[in-house]
């Protein structure tokens, strides 16, 4: 019984070890297994200050995106909200070029402060106003996000295009692994002491999501995790945005999908959330890569094709089935016979 | 639980009036009264969702706002009607949520009893596995009871418990507050709007109008003639069955 209950956990962990290795052989320098084995110390080299660096970016971006993704949409209650349609994304962005403009001689972690403060500034302003305007359709609430984060995208390239930042800015703009190598990335393994205490407080999350009243009778602080949460999931999307760039739709399916197959209780979806995401990530990162070999895509753009088919096919289960879950065995099968068509 | 002149304004507007009583240990309490009588808000205050203007709320000795948000929790459960029925839990998630102010979320063997006989108590067990938003209306609300109970608190608060039930369900809801109170010996309050649940399942009626509390008594000085025409405005007459005074009205 307990081990059929983390079955998709191992399966997925599986494909994942599985996949990491394959990519580290991906890329225009072919690096053989033998060649590294005889001690070739160029190989090695490559393999250390670039491949290795670009999958553990990877992993961390797709483990962190789905996990704030994830974050978000249990404490607003709503299904399409992540860090793109949250404005956190776009806030990251600002703050980057802030540091840009007004610290010019900053590193990568001057900027990453930067961008942490804005970001996290951003996600509270946009909960506080969906907060504020109790909204009654939910789609309403991703496009105020949405809308929001334009807002902030058009003040950020208005300033940038003012002080000739537009090149140096789109580096940050669409999100790319190319530019991943030893020295430069280390600030994406901020995600996982974020993912662990995300998982940490699991349950807060969980409780704060079924509502205000419902959290103060189980005597839990209702803004303190609701800010904390936010500003968990804020941190993490802007550590990615900082090294990465912007990386949308992985934070709005992940969760989605995995929530179809195993629900909402975050103890018990994060993990797979997060093993999900890091695959989608490295399978996109790998069409880039080969698709028009020896150059590359950026992985902004294969997402963003990959993402939108899944997205609507997402949207199109839905219509159909209702939040109804996806059966596997037997007991779902039963649940789905009494229930039968509780579609909206 | 003693409440002393209790006040609640919503922008210059009083909802609640100078109320005062004193809750009965071990019984049910009924609140009734017509609609924005400020029943509701009362039930809010005494559970800590609300805040008060003026007056206070004694609990144990201590006064309400004192207590610690996760010791009260352990003493006094609030369910009301607006929760999130669109998250994807299974009952027994659910039901373990009443647990969290004892353990935080690390469900041990014992918590794990308690659940069950949580679960069992509202006979639960086939629907244990399923989401909450599968399930009946009916269903849904002992799955929340079922949580109340995990939660183990002497006082229950139930904001219309009947609300958006059928006859068949309602019934049940209202001898499932009653086998709360004889079984496992809690005090219950719950707003309803029913006079006849009321009536039949409580032993202590206090009936509001106008933000003000219009009679507190047991339910046989509640239920006449005068003092329900008084309240709701409409002519009533009083049949007694099974030894219980119901109204009929028109």
């Amino acid at each position: 019984m307990n081990i059929k209950k983390h079955y998709s956990t191992i399966i997925l962990a599986g494909v994942l070890a599985v996949l990491s290795v394959c990519s580290l052989f991906v890329g225009v320098l072919d690096i053989k297994l033998s060649d590294l084995a005889g001690g070739d110390v160029q190989q090695w080299e490559i393999f250390f200050i670039s491949r290795l660096p670009r999958l553990l970016a990877i992993l961390c971006t797709g483990i962190g995106m789905s996990v704030a993704g994830l974050i978000m949409q249990q404490l607003c209650m709503n299904k399409f909200v992540s860090p793109t349609t949250g404005a956190t994304i776009s806030s990251a962005q600002f703050g980057i070029l802030l540091a840009l403009l007004y610290m010019p001689s900053s590193t990568l972690w001057g900027r990453a402060i930067f961008a942490f403060a804005a970001a996290i500034l951003g996600t509270w302003i946009f909960v506080w106003f969906i907060q504020r305007v109790q909204f009654k359709d939910v789609v309403m609430v991703p496009l105020v996000g949405i809308m929001f984060g334009n807002v902030i995208g058009g003040i950020t390239n208005y300033l940038a295009y003012k002080y000739e930042m537009t090149q140096a800015l789109s580096s940050w703009l669409v999100g790319h692994f190319s530019l991943v190598l030893r020295g430069r990335y280390e600030i994406v393994y901020l995600v996982a002491p974020l993912v662990v205490l995300a998982f940490v407080f699991a349950n807060h999350f969980n409780i704060v999501g079924m509502g205000k009243d419902f959290s103060r009778n189980l005597g839990v602080p209702y803004n303190v995790v609701l800010f904390m949460g936010l500003s968990i999931a804020a941190m993490i999307t802007a550590s990615i945005v900082v090294v990465v760039g912007s990386i949308s739709y992985i934070g709005l399916i992940v969760p989605n999908l995995v929530a179809m197959f195993k629900g909402d209780k975050i103890r018990g979806t994060l993990i797979d959330t997060a093993l999900f995401g890091a695959i989608f990530v490295l399978v996109c990162d790998m069409i880039g890569r080969i698709v028009i070999a020896p150059y590359e895509l950026p992985i902004e753009l294969i997402i963003g094709i990959l993402g939108s088919i899944v997205f609507i096919g997402l949207l199109l289960y839905r219509l159909k089935n209702g939040r109804k879950a996806v059966s596997i065995g037997k007991r779902n099968t039963d649940a789905a016979k009494v229930t039968g068509g509780t579609a909206k | 639980m003693i409440i002393e002149k209790l006040t609640k304004k919503y922008d210059g507007k009083t909802v609640v009036d100078d109320v005062s009583f004193e809750i009965p240990k071990g019984k049910v309490i009924s609140l009734i009264g017509p609609n924005g009588a400020g029943k509701s808000t009362v039930m809010g205050i005494l559970s800590r969702l609300i805040a008060r203007d003026c007056g206070s709320v004694e609990f144990e000795g201590t006064d309400i706002s004192k207590w610690k948000s996760k010791e009260l929790a352990k003493r006094l459960a609030i369910l009301t009607q607006t929760n999130n029925i669109q998250m994807k839990l299974t009952v027994r998630e659910l039901v373990s949520f009443g647990r969290f102010p004892y353990s935080g979320g690390r469900i041990t063997k014992e918590e794990e009893k308690i659940i069950d006989q949580a679960i069992a108590y509202m006979e639960l067990q086939e629907f244990e596995d399923r989401f909450i938003d599968e399930l009946s209306g009916g269903q849904r609300q002992r799955a929340y009871i079922a949580m109340v109970i995990a939660q183990d608190t002497e006082y229950v608060l139930l904001d219309e418990p009947t609300n958006n039930l059928d006859i068949y369900h309602a019934t049940n809801m209202m001898k499932i507050v009653r086998r709360l109170c004889n079984e496992l010996g809690k005090t219950v309050i719950l707003v309803l709007h029913e006079i006849n649940y009321a009536a039949f399942y409580s032993d202590y009626i206090c009936a509001f109008v106008d933000g003000k509390i219009a009679k507190f008594g047991t339910v046989k000085e509640v239920m006449t003639k005068e003092t329900l025409s008084m309240i709701y405005h409409v002519d009533f007459e009083i049949k007694e069955i099974e030894g219980k005074p119901l109204s009929i009205y028109y």
